[in-house]
């Protein structure tokens, strides 16, 4: 039995991983896939629009902003980032 | 209310014409009115599917363009006489199917049927997007295979956000995943995605899983809907996913791997 468990063990062994790894792949591209689906199509606007207003008061640059989009379940998470320049350089 | 019912993929080959076939004359057996039309225009293939590809005379499109009467362009199935199907056209242009057009065959359609199966061509252009567009249902066939997967989970975001449903504010389209060409042997061997991994990866619970499995090319060559073949167990599959469909809790059938010669002999793995 010895011999055979052994012989099954390195067939598993070889084949363990095609679905693995497919999933594995599967999961990180559906969740890359479904991050730029299901962002809202005024999100590129608004993220423009926001940048006019904060230099008005604020010199920031056009990298210094980011918006991002999350939803969790029932909840839409709008995350507003932005990098305000060092104090000197304030209007 | 009768129910417009999308059967799609994205992915081509993956068993959406085999799966309105089946899904069609499963419903029509069980007593409710059931017509089933062919929404790939230029490559028409239900009829064949479905044996009645002699007795096509007119189609889908010449009844949008008022070339005919939707009665004359409907086929009564001659094994079920609860079930209709519409052929799509071979000829024309892809484009002759319009949104509005295809929204009064549908109208009509319903005032004389309990369900209306949508069979959508592969792929996501024109065709796909009518198939699915005033759907209140859909059935999302997927083989447990990467590119399927994916194309599947493209698909999904396309129902959701795409569709008449979506567009008017109303109810989402309800959306069912059916898993084709399943193989237990190769996922215990851990050469194919399970029912678990497919479920987990498209978050969407399963209404179906139908083994691999050779009625289904018997059932082709011959022009008989796979589910008639009760013997088979891919008929047998297809009755159970009609059956939840219509609300009905089963379990899963034939998703456990057969256990082979030698497997007997050793001990399963």
């Amino acid at each position: 039995m010895g011999l055979l468990q052994n012989f099954r063990n390195n067939i598993n062994q070889r084949n363990q991983g095609s679905a693995s790894v497919a999933k594995e792949r599967l999961q990180i591209l559906v969740a890359h896939d479904r991050m730029g689906r299901d962002q809202p199509s005024y999100l590129k606007h608004l993220e423009r629009e926001i940048l006019e207003v904060i230099r008005k008061y604020v010199p920031v640059d056009e990298e210094a902003i980011s918006v991002s989009y999350e939803q969790e379940g029932q909840q839409e998470i709008l995350e507003l980032n932005i990098i305000l320049p060092d104090h000197g350089s304030r209007l | 209310m009768a129910r417009i019912v999308v059967i799609t993929s994205g992915k081509g080959g993956v068993g959406k014409t085999t799966t309105a076939a089946a899904v069609g004359m499963g419903l029509a057996l069980l007593g409710h009115r059931t017509v089933v039309v062919d929404f790939d225009v230029g490559l028409r293939n239900l009829d064949l599917i479905m044996g009645c590809e002699r007795r096509v005379v007119y189609d889908f499109i010449n009844v949008i363009q008022g070339d005919a009467k939707l009665n004359q362009a409907l086929i009564r199935d001659k094994r079920c006489d609860k079930l209709y199907i519409l052929p799509a056209s071979q000829t024309r242009d892809k484009d002759a199917l319009t949104k509005d057009g295809v929204g009064q065959v549908l109208d009509e359609l319903k005032r004389h049927h309990d369900y209306v199966i949508c069979d959508s061509p592969a792929g996501i252009e024109h065709g796909a997007m009518m198939a699915m567009y005033y759907a209140d249902d859909a059935i999302v066939v997927t083989n447990p295979e990467v590119s399927s997967v994916r194309d599947a989970d493209r698909m999904l975001g396309i129902l959701s956000s795409k569709s008449r449903r979506a567009e008017t504010d109303v109810e989402p389209i309800t959306e069912y995943l059916l898993l084709t060409r399943y193989s237990p042997e190769r996922v215990n061997r851990g050469e194919m995605l399970s029912i678990a991994d497919v479920q987990e990866i498209l978050s969407l619970p399963m209404i179906g899983v139908i083994p691999e499995s050779q009625a289904v090319l018997n059932a082709s060559n011959a022009g008989i809907p796979v589910i008639l073949d009760q013997q088979s167990d891919a008929g047998r599959a297809y009755q159970d996913t009609v059956s939840r469909y219509l609300g009905g809790e089963l379990p899963m059938r034939f998703i456990d791997a057969k256990k082979g010669f030698l497997g007997r002999i050793f001990g399963g793995a």
